[in-house]
């Protein structure tokens, strides 16, 4: 267990908190002119890198915002959260 | 020895030599990168199956340390549909001769295993579920809380508990091995055929020559190749990266955990989806239970311990004869998920590159059906049949398998 920092309410409890997979995937801007790759890859295919990667999160249990993550999947460290619509952050790893 | 002593208390001793540990060799015909149970069950049906011996096994760490030393070996076909069934049943039956195949103890142990039914839902989704077994010829019954406790007399059937257990499916031929033996089992055949196993070798990069691959940049340096397997679980997405080929895999903690050593309790594997936790007791005495994956995705081999204690909450509920054990152990192995919860193996954008990947939570009962087929497809330059509808095309034309919910604990 870990303190995760809610860019709303500070550091909490990270069993406050839920996981949302891999951030900054965009709708589709134009749905309609998707190939079937191009939707599969929209729909299914996501980063999985070992080391920092951006994702999103929720604060379930506590102001329910989401917002977005930098992480290191090798040590789980956070690096950095912000709010959603804001960019990501350059971090160290 | 007295009659007290639990069954399967005395384990049996590992031969005297195992494996050599040689050299890599310049070139090799076929390159398995990954020596956990895939990679290694591959290379001894390549020997016995296809009389392919030109084979080096790569594995960065120490042979068979990663989910095959981690897992909680538990043996199942009840799948629900079709394809998860072919390759399963496939496996099972393996399972049941591969001790005479490999001349070595495996101690495989068919005690069954009840699948937990907990809501109306869950009752009609197993009742669908053994209904679809029979059809593929797979041993499997309906159970009513009576009968279950009749099989499991430690499983709480009250129905003041929260989730009370409203029924069970049943497997018969399900089991426990033990999974070190199978391994090493797996890793001397392969030996004694002339396949080299290479520890402490980390594939760090591939050289291609188009859509052919030519050959693997390890820790111990460059090693030209005919075919590639790769067999590396929970790290499949960091050597296809190096490939810049894409997968919908993520890797996840998948935590386990042992009790101390008990007097035998439990004569058979009990798994709930609704409460999430599944139990056996291994052939020495210990409890040993998992749940589902850590959340989020991670490369750290732990997890985070509310999961555990989630986890405990349903078992001791389940169990109340649990709530004095005290927990020996816990660790979590990386294993790899895919968004229909099924494996992801076949064909690559190289055409020399084969895939076995995305097994997730449930790899290890696949050890032997897969390695045949791994194998078969390796030697023959297309799927097998067991494992074309696992192809990683599947995402982009909709034909996917999804056994989500449909036969096991999470993904
Ligand atoms: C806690 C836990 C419980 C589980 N319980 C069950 C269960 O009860 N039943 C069941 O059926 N399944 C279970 N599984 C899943 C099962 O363990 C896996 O699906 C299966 O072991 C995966 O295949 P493998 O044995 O080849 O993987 P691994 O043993 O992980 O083998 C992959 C190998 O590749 C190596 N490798 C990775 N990258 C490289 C590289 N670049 N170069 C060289 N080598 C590399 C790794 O070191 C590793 O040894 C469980 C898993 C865990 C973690
Ligand atoms: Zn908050």
């Amino acid at each position: 267990m870990q303190l995760i920092e809610c860019p709303w309410c500070g550091p909490r409890e990270e069993t406050e908190f839920h996981y949302g997979g891999q951030a900054h995937i965009a709708y589709p801007e134009t749905p309609s002119e998707l190939s079937d790759t191009e939707w599969a890859q929209y729909i299914f295919f996501r980063a999985n890198p070992k080391g920092p990667f951006a994702e999103r999160w929720s604060h379930s249990g506590g102001c329910r915002q989401w917002f977005n993550a930098v992480r290191d999947t090798r040590t789980y460290t956070f690096l950095a959260t912000y709010r959603s619509g804001e960019p990501q952050p350059e971090v160290q790893s | 020895m007295t009659s007290a002593t639990p069954p399967g208390a005395h384990l049996p001793e590992h031969g005297d030599f195992l494996w050599r540990n040689p050299e890599p060799k310049k070139s090799y015909d076929v390159v398995i990168v990954g020596g956990g149970g895939h990679g290694l069950a591959t290379a001894h049906y390549l020997a016995k199956n296809h009389g392919i011996t030109n084979v080096a096994v790569l594995e960065k760490g120490w042979l068979a340390g990663g989910n095959m030393a981690r897992n909680t070996t538990l043996i199942r076909s009840n799948y629900l549909w079709d394809e998860s069934t072919a390759i399963y049943e496939h496996s099972l039956k393996l399972w049941e001769g591969l001790e005479d195949d490999l001349g070595y103890p495996i101690l495989f142990s068919q005690r069954g295993v009840l699948n937990l039914a907990h809501t109306e839902q869950d009752v009609r989704d197993s009742v669908r579920r053994v209904e679809a077994n029979k059809l593929n010829g797979v041993d499997a019954e309906w159970l009513t809380p009576d009968e279950v406790a009749k099989i499991c007399p430690i499983v709480n059937i009250s129905d003041d508990i929260r989730y009370p257990v409203q029924g069970a499916t049943y497997q018969p031929r399900a089991g426990i091995a033990k999974h070190d033996w199978v391994a090493w089992g797996f890793a001397r055949k392969a030996d004694e055929a002339g396949i080299d196993l290479i520890q402490d070798c980390e594939v760090t990069g591939f050289t291609t020559d188009g859509d052919t691959v030519t050959g693997v940049r390890t820790t111990r340096g460059d090693i030209a190749c005919g075919t590639v397997a790769l067999c590396a679980a929970g790290h499949t997405s960091v050597l296809l990266d190096m490939l810049g080929v894409a997968a919908p895999l993520s890797s996840h903690p998948l935590q386990a955990l042992v009790s101390e050593l008990l007097e035998p309790v439990h004569p058979t594997i009990v798994m709930s989806n609704q409460v999430h936790v599944y139990v056996s007791q291994a052939h020495k005495g210990e409890l040993v239970m998992g749940a589902g994956v850590d959340s989020y995705n991670g490369y750290g081999q732990r997890g985070a311990f509310h999961i555990i204690e989630r986890q405990m909450a349903a078992a001791v509920e389940l169990f109340p004869v649990f709530a004095r054990a005290h927990l020996l152990r816990t660790w979590a192995g990386i294993v790899d998920t895919t968004p229909d919860a099924s494996p992801i193996v076949g064909h690559t954008p190289y055409q020399n590159v084969y895939v076995n990947s995305g097994w997730g939570t449930g790899g290890f009962k696949a050890t032997p059906g897969i390695g045949w087929c791994l194998a078969d497809t390796v030697a023959n330059g297309r799927p097998h049949e067991y494992v074309a509808p696992f192809a990683l095309d599947r995402f982009v034309t909709g034909a996917l398998v999804d056994e989500h919910g449909a036969a096991a604990v999470a993904h």
